[in-house]
């Protein structure tokens, strides 16, 4: 019989906020142990915890670019254990009332679950909580850190819609691609701004009913939810099929053995007796303020790459180069406006302006021509006022002066010379100067005709028209 | 005599400058050392701090600045041990806290600290605030200075215990079902419970966060409405805090008359087995009162009956939660263990007491998986129909009436062994915190032998503190109870 998996993931992923979510310290990593506290983050007896506003707006932004409905009325909890990283012993967070639910999130995927190399997973929610201190432990102690403590953290939950390592490596990329670029968070997995739980299990493929739940914790890095599910998924299997009845437990993935073992049971689970945060107020967003973090969503890499084969007809090659490179894009999309052929604008950003920067180590700011010189410069050559080759180099000559084009082929001399008199006394030079070639010519050798043209085009240094000189050069030589 | 002075008296002298700041502060420190070995109100006092801070509330008032500007200046003040002053110890009346002391400074403190008080001690409790007579403190248990056989009531037994004899001009206790104004009413002194949100609770320890709220214990009305000035007001803390103006409360005070004013009385107060001359001292009050002007009409609460169920649920679900973080690990006492679990258990069994742990317990069912919806969940919707009651009958009247406690102070021992019968001492109490309406208790007789002061307490509407000053004040200066001093004051 044949197997699936059915994963589901939790990522936590810190907000990028100047302070921490309930006080003024600095939300910051790095620092001396116990620097970036008060009496807030500490717990210490008699606080109290005031929202912060931008950690709040940071979830509802998320919620914007995970297609995520924004409920009018989300509360804070109060999550009940015992660790000596909390220094509350209880942890805020959104239990049944979170600032965002319901959305999706597609991301490129080239597995077997892809459609047209597209992969949907569908989120639970994103629910804004506090990060806990960091446990550091010695020979014959152990130290706190409270700097992390009370660090706005988001809590991403993902239906059970993912089905192998790959595609869970996948979405992880993704969904922190998208935080990135969204101003979400840094999403620095070295400074542990990113962490997740998978949960897991597997079923016979076709069948609607799920297995028996088992959650993973203790993955540092993707590769460690990837590895851990690799070592996983053929576990839970294997134990199907040896008749063994999987039953709901939590396991801890060890990394440097490269297996997962039993942490707790069902039996053994906190009961967190979450209650409603009596230290803090319901918070109902108003139309304004919603419109206000709507401003601030950016366009998605995938949504951007979709968007330019669709309006400017790209093939997906160039819109890839756009899709990973904003400022490109941006470039472009000002040098496109009125454009017959963007494909050939497309040519110029990637080929030659993208070269140009990489090669001076420059930014789009640092080009000193306007996009739509880079549109007038596709349009001489579209006009046959000057060759594809001449247009190489006054794109040098804009990227190096930021002269407009048509004033460098005025001042340079370097239109094309259409003139059929001009044309016709070159090619009688030439044919004169070759008289070899052009015999083959008429001997029934047509490749002799390109040397012919070539030569013609070399003495006109390039500007003429050469359509125009093969047309005249066939008909001297019949 | 100067200790008896009331703070309005105190202020013109000081004002005056016929008496200064440092005398003030000695009168108290004087009869401290007189009455607190019977009455044992304070946990423990900064003499030297005290001075320090009476000595520069002298050189403020040889400066010319008036109390116009800081209205407590040179004023002795003392706090219930459940709220952060900086520098000094803060133990909540618990042996968990250990030698901790306060880094930072509560928002009321602060609040006092600027209107020129001078801030000198630390004032007993029950443990946590969980209590109705200090027999819950770790330390020992206060005595009531009318008749010291008796227990001054709790939580803030020593707030009310201090102002009743004299000890200080006025202290701040915190009320969460009644902890203010039942002392108050035993001692015989004035206690308000301000409307929820009123008064910050930054710094305040947290017994139950949704019914906690600071308020002022004093000798007279006006001397409440003066602490109230200070103590009232939005702080950007505490984010139930509300953030509106605060009216002048010392307008209130103007009026003898009571005229065009509507007083309720609660049907279901009307219990059986009520104190016969408490129930007298309350009649007497009632009709007191409409000769006063006011009308006296009938109002229901249908919900009463549920308000201590729906309390016992909701404060202990809370106080699970709040007292979580006494583990042993970060402040305060520890006791060491094998491993974490061993930690935390065994720092907590020595450090809290037993009404502590009866009260984590009860709330830690509540809110456990599978009885949450039973307990926590439907104690929630009586709240709410609680509060709906009071809102109507607000409709009818400006104030409600009550005894503040079915019996007079009782004597030491005579409840501990039993809590049922002590929760029932704040039957008349716990409702005004479930609504988050304001509560006030003021003496409204004595009982005959031994005499021992009662109090009325008038319950008004949500921020309708102005209107319980008026009638209380209206009642205080028309009756001879707040003149009697007691035999230890």
């Amino acid at each position: 019989m044949e197997y699936e998996a059915v994963i589901g993931l939790e990522t936590h992923v810190q907000l990028k906020t100047k302070s921490k979510m309930w006080c003024g310290c600095a939300n910051a990593f790095g620092s001396d142990p116990n620097t970036n506290v008060c009496p807030v983050c500490l717990g210490l007896p008699g606080v109290l915890p005031v929202a912060n506003e931008e950690a709040l707006r940071l979830t509802v932004l998320t919620g914007c670019l995970l297609n995520c409905e924004i409920p009018r009325f989300a509360k804070f909890d109060r999550k009940n254990y015992f660790y000596p990283d909390s220094p509350k012993n209880y942890q805020v967070t959104q239990y049944d009332r979170p600032s965002t639910s319901q959305g999706w999130m597609e991301f490129e995927y080239d597995g077997p679950e892809a459609v047209n190399g597209l992969a949907r997973v569908r989120i639970t929610r994103a629910h804004l909580e506090e990060d806990v201190g960091k446990s550091t432990h010695f020979d014959r102690h152990s130290g706190v850190d409270f700097n992390r403590a009370g660090v706005p953290l988001l809590e991403i939950v993902s239906e059970p819609d993912l089905r192998g390592p790959e595609m869970a490596y996948a979405y992880l990329k993704a969904l922190t691609d998208i935080l990135h670029r969204g101003g979400i968070s840094d999403c620095d997995l070295e400074k542990g701004m990113v962490r997740c739980d998978v949960n897991i299990s597997v079923r016979p493929k076709g069948e609607e009913k799920l297995g028996a739940k088992i959650e993973i914790k203790n993955m540092n890095s993707f590769s460690g939810v990837r590895r851990a599910l690799e070592y996983e998924i053929p576990r839970q299997i294997a134990a199907v099929q040896r008749g063994e009845k999987l039953r709901q437990e939590t396991r801890r993935w060890d990394d440097v053995a490269g297996i997962t073992e039993p942490m707790r049971s069902k039996e053994d689970a906190h009961d967190y007796r979450y209650f409603p945060e009596p230290d803090l107020m319901p918070f109902a967003p108003t139309d304004t303020w919603l419109a206000e973090i709507r401003t601030r969503v950016v366009e998605l890499p995938l949504a951007r790459k979709q968007r330019f084969m669709q309006t400017y007809a790209l093939p997906s090659g160039d819109a890839e180069v756009f899709r990973d490179n904003r400022p490109l894009a941006d470039f472009f999309e000002a040098a496109v406006p009125g454009a017959r052929n963007p494909k050939a604008i497309a040519n110029f950003v990637i080929n030659n302006l993208q070269a140009k920067l990489s090669e001076n180590l420059a930014g789009t700011d640092s080009v000193k021509f306007s996009p739509p010189d880079l549109r007038a410069l596709v349009e001489l050559i579209e006009s046959g006022q000057i060759s594809s080759k001449i247009a190489q180099e006054v794109f040098a000559e804009m990227y190096a002066t930021g002269t407009a084009p048509g004033t460098i082929v005025q001042q340079k001399g370097l239109a094309q010379v259409s003139d059929t008199g001009a044309i016709e006394q070159l090619a009688d030079e030439v044919i004169a100067a070759n008289p070899g070639p052009a015999a083959d010519f008429r001997n029934g050798k047509p490749a002799a005709l390109n040397f012919l043209k070539g030569q013609l085009m070399k003495l006109s240094k390039g500007k003429a028209n050469p359509a125009l000189a093969g047309e005249i050069l066939q008909r001297k030589l019949s | 005599m100067l200790h008896r002075l009331t703070i309005s008296e105190l202020t013109a002298r000081l004002g005056r400058r016929e008496v200064s700041a440092r005398e003030a502060l000695q009168a108290c420190l004087d009869q401290v050392d007189r009455v607190d070995p019977q009455v044992k109100a304070f946990l423990s006092i900064d003499r030297t701090d005290a001075q320090a801070q009476a000595d520069a509330a002298d050189q403020a008032l040889a400066s010319g600045t008036r109390h116009a500007e800081k209205p407590l200046l040179g004023v002795p003040i003392a706090l219930k041990d459940v709220l952060s002053h900086r520098g000094q110890p803060l133990n909540c009346a618990s042996k968990i806290l250990g030698k901790y002391v306060s880094p930072y400074d509560a928002t009321v403190v602060s609040r006092l600290k600027d209107a020129g008080a001078i801030l000198f001690g630390r004032l007993n409790m029950d443990e946590f605030a969980m209590g109705s007579s200090t027999e819950n403190s770790a330390y020992w248990t206060s005595l009531n200075p009318w008749d010291t056989s008796r227990i001054p009531g709790g939580s803030s037994g020593g707030c009310a215990v201090a102002v009743a004899a004299n000890e200080a001009f006025a202290t701040i206790g915190s009320d969460t079902g009644g902890s203010i104004r039942q002392p108050a009413a035993l001692c015989g002194c004035v206690g308000l419970k301000p409307t929820y949100g009123l008064v910050s609770r930054y710094g305040l320890v947290a017994f139950a966060s949704s019914l906690d709220q600071i308020g002022p214990f004093t000798k007279t009305v006006g001397d409440a409405t003066t602490l109230m000035s200070v103590l009232a007001g939005h702080d950007p803390r505490d984010s139930t805090s509300v953030p509106q103006p605060v009216p002048n409360y010392a307008a209130a005070l103007g009026a003898t008359s009571l005229k065009g004013l509507r007083l309720g009385i609660v049907k279901e107060f009307q219990i059986g087995g009520l104190d016969l001359e408490v129930k007298a001292a309350t009649d007497a009050a009632a009709r007191h009162l409409a000769s006063l002007g006011a009308e006296i009409v009938d109002v229901s609460l249908p919900h009463s009956d549920y308000a201590a169920a729906t309390y016992y649920i909701i404060a202990p679900a809370e106080a699970s939660a709040n007292l979580a973080r006494f583990d042993g690990i970060r402040y305060g006492a520890r006791v060491d263990g094998a491993d974490l679990m061993e930690l935390n258990s065994r720092t907590r069994g020595a450090g809290f007491g037993a009404e502590v742990k009866r009260r984590v317990i009860l709330g830690t069912y509540v809110l456990s998986s599978g009885y949450y919806d039973a307990f926590y969940l439907r104690a929630q919707k009586v709240r709410t129909l609680i509060r709906q009651d009071f809102l109507k009958a607000f409709e009818k009247v400006d104030a409600i009436l009550s005894p503040t406690t079915p019996t007079a102070a009782f004597k030491v021992g005579e409840k501990s062994a039993d809590p049922l019968q002590m929760y029932l001492s704040d039957i008349f109490t716990i409702s005004c915190n479930l609504a988050g309406i304001c509560g006030l208790s003021l003496p409204c007789g004595y009982t005959a032998s031994p005499r021992l002061p009662l109090g009325l307490q008038l319950l008004g509407k949500p921020f309708g503190e102005e209107s319980l000053f008026r009638i209380a004040h209206a009642y205080e200066q028309s009756t001879p109870w707040h003149r009697e001093v007691a035999p230890l004051g």
